[in-house]
């Protein structure tokens, strides 16, 4: 305590001046990021807005915004939303579910991994769209092979993430367990589940990503609703500002999804919430 | 009592960490086995806590034997492992998650105040000092109450002052319980500090060469001349172990480990 306390005067100072920076540059940093695209955003409107171009070809934002509002208005927003919602969300539960049971039982047993390792890695190097054509063979044209394709982009991130996280726990701290007497199902609730948890929770927003990145795939490849097919509407029709409308909505959808991930997972992660806040700085 | 009988340790790789060490040690005493590097000191408490099973031998407690982890025996290892996940109350009652939620309460705050961190339960690990963290190992291992509690060097990361703070409160916590403590050191200081009985081994295989008991009430003054009599004694016969032209004084060796062309 005594020998504390010096220490603690010493670094009282430079600790304080270093927090102030760091306690601006949190608010700071997302608004600084903001400013390229709004500055440019602006400036795009002032331009079609003084004639200088016509913007059909890039509509500025507040056609963009219209063609939102229209869409919703109509309730046709919505609808495709909704489409789309249940395309990712169901096709990232699956896609979850397989990757988790099939990458757990690769990372726990090594004889698992050796018989299924291999070809899983060899699936993985198959470039998943090139599955498309066979999705629709066998599945048809409608929800199922879309929903296959999704949950085959989510597997991947999801399995390995899972495998390498099992992998890499700290055989040091699975021995704390062993000399506690852990049986092999509290050694799995109480060491491995929360040590594999940040990397799964990495891999599930990695899977989401590629998830909304395949919705739009499959979306695209025939669809009579869905954002994907707003996208699609747009390029046929000759509406450039119902595209850029889809766009902001999968930007909005896919931020936010994520977002709900992290939320969720935050209270679980407490523990290391200051690491990744270094991390980020 | 903890007996050791002629445990070997042959790891797959052909090297022999462990030959036929032999040991009875007394409840409540406390042992520090000091070595060379790469004696087998490790392996010879791994294979106490049952984390490691003997080539060949028993370890046996109360005429139990151990093959794997038991409930009497606890083990600190030279860094804290303290589970990031866990705040420092949670880490503490790790090892009675079967008890009462109101007693395991009870045991980790009476825990706390005894390695004066009462003030740190809610804190995380990472937010801790390297001294700190150890406190917190040793309170976990001591929460469960062992018959015999393991340390593998367990405060050789640490600056001397924090050491010497470590030990001192070791002793401490000894005496509320007096568990058996068989602790593994290179600090000459530590195990004279420490032991009642210091056990000298030797590398190649790695067995028992020498035995010294410090005859020394507690607590003990680090600059007493007698202090330094058992320092000596202890230094000088690490050297000696270290000496390849010196035989075993061992009998219960086999022949052939006196040669030394
Ligand atoms: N898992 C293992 N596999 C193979 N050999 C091992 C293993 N662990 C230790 N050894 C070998 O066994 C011998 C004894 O190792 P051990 O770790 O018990 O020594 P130690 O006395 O604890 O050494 P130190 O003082 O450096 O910690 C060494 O020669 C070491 O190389
Ligand atoms: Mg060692």
């Amino acid at each position: 305590m005594i020998s504390d306390a010096p220490v603690l005067q010493q670094s009282s100072e430079p600790v304080e001046s270093a927090a102030a920076p760091s306690r601006l540059s949190r608010y700071a940093r997302p608004v600084l990021g903001l400013l390229l695209p709004a500055t440019l955003a602006l400036a795009w409107e002032l331009v079609v807005w003084l004639g200088w171009s016509n913007g059909r070809l890039v509509p500025p934002p507040s056609r963009v915004f219209a063609a939102i509002a229209d869409l919703a208005r109509s309730g046709e927003l919505l609808r495709h939303i909704a489409a789309t919602l249940w395309r990712v969300g169901l096709g990232f539960a699956f896609g979850v579910v397989a990757g988790t049971l099939l990458g757990a039982i690769s990372g726990y047993w090594s004889l698992a991994r050796r018989l299924l390792d291999p070809t899983v890695q060899a699936l993985r190097a198959i470039p998943s769209l090139a599955w498309v054509p066979l999705f629709i063979l066998w599945l048809g044209i409608f929800e199922t092979s879309k929903i296959a394709l999704i949950a085959a982009g989510v597997f991947f991130p999801v399995y390995l993430g899972v495998m390498g996280a099992i992998l890499s726990v700290d055989r040091k701290i699975v021995e704390v367990g062993r000399t506690f007497r852990l049986s092999g199902f509290a050694m799995i609730r109480r060491i491995l589940l929360p040590a594999v948890l940040p990397a799964y929770v990495v891999s599930l927003r990695v899977g989401l990503g590629l998830g909304w990145m395949f919705v739009v795939a499959a979306e695209l490849i025939g669809a009579s609703e869905g954002l994907g097919y707003l996208l699609l509407d747009g390029q046929q029709l000759g509406k450039p500002a119902q595209i850029l409308a889809a766009i902001v909505i999968f930007a909005i959808l896919g931020k936010l999804t994520d977002w709900l991930i992290e939320l969720a997972a935050a209270p679980f992660l407490r523990w290391q919430d200051a690491f990744s806040r270094t991390k980020g700085a | 009592m903890l007996a050791l009988d002629r445990v070997s340790k042959t790891y797959p790789n052909g090297v022999e960490a462990l030959a036929r060490f032999s040991a009875e040690i007394g409840q409540g005493e406390i042992i520090a086995i000091i070595g060379g590097s790469g004696c087998g000191k490790s392996t010879l408490l791994r294979a106490i806590a049952g984390l490691d099973r003997a080539s060949s031998g028993t370890v046996t407690l109360d005429s139990e034997v151990i093959a794997s982890p038991h409930a009497k025996i606890g083990i600190i290892f030279q860094e804290p492992r303290l589970l990031p996940w866990l705040s420092v109350a949670d880490n503490i009652g790790f090892g009675i998650a079967d008890l009462p939620a109101s007693e395991r309460r009870e045991k980790v705050a009476r825990a706390l105040e005894r390695v004066g961190l009462a003030d740190k339960a809610r804190a995380w690990p990472r937010e801790l000092s390297g001294g700190q963290a150890q406190r917190v190992a040793i309170a976990r291992a001591l929460v469960p109450q062992p018959e015999v509690l393991l340390l593998d060097e367990p405060f050789s990361a640490l600056d001397a002052f924090t050491r010497r703070d470590l030990q001192d409160h070791l002793l401490d916590l000894w005496a509320d319980t007096r568990p058996t403590l068989i602790l593994v050191t290179h600090d000459v200081d530590e195990a004279v500090v420490l032991a009642d009985r210091v056990l000298v081994m030797r590398p190649r295989p790695g067995r028992l060469f020498d035995q010294i008991e410090i005859n020394l009430t507690r607590p003990r003054d680090r600059n007493s001349p007698l202090f330094e009599t058992f320092k000596r004694s202890v230094l000088t016969s690490l050297d000696r172990s270290l000496d390849r032209n010196v035989p075993d004084r061992d009998a219960t060796q086999g022949p052939g480990q006196a040669m030394w062309w």
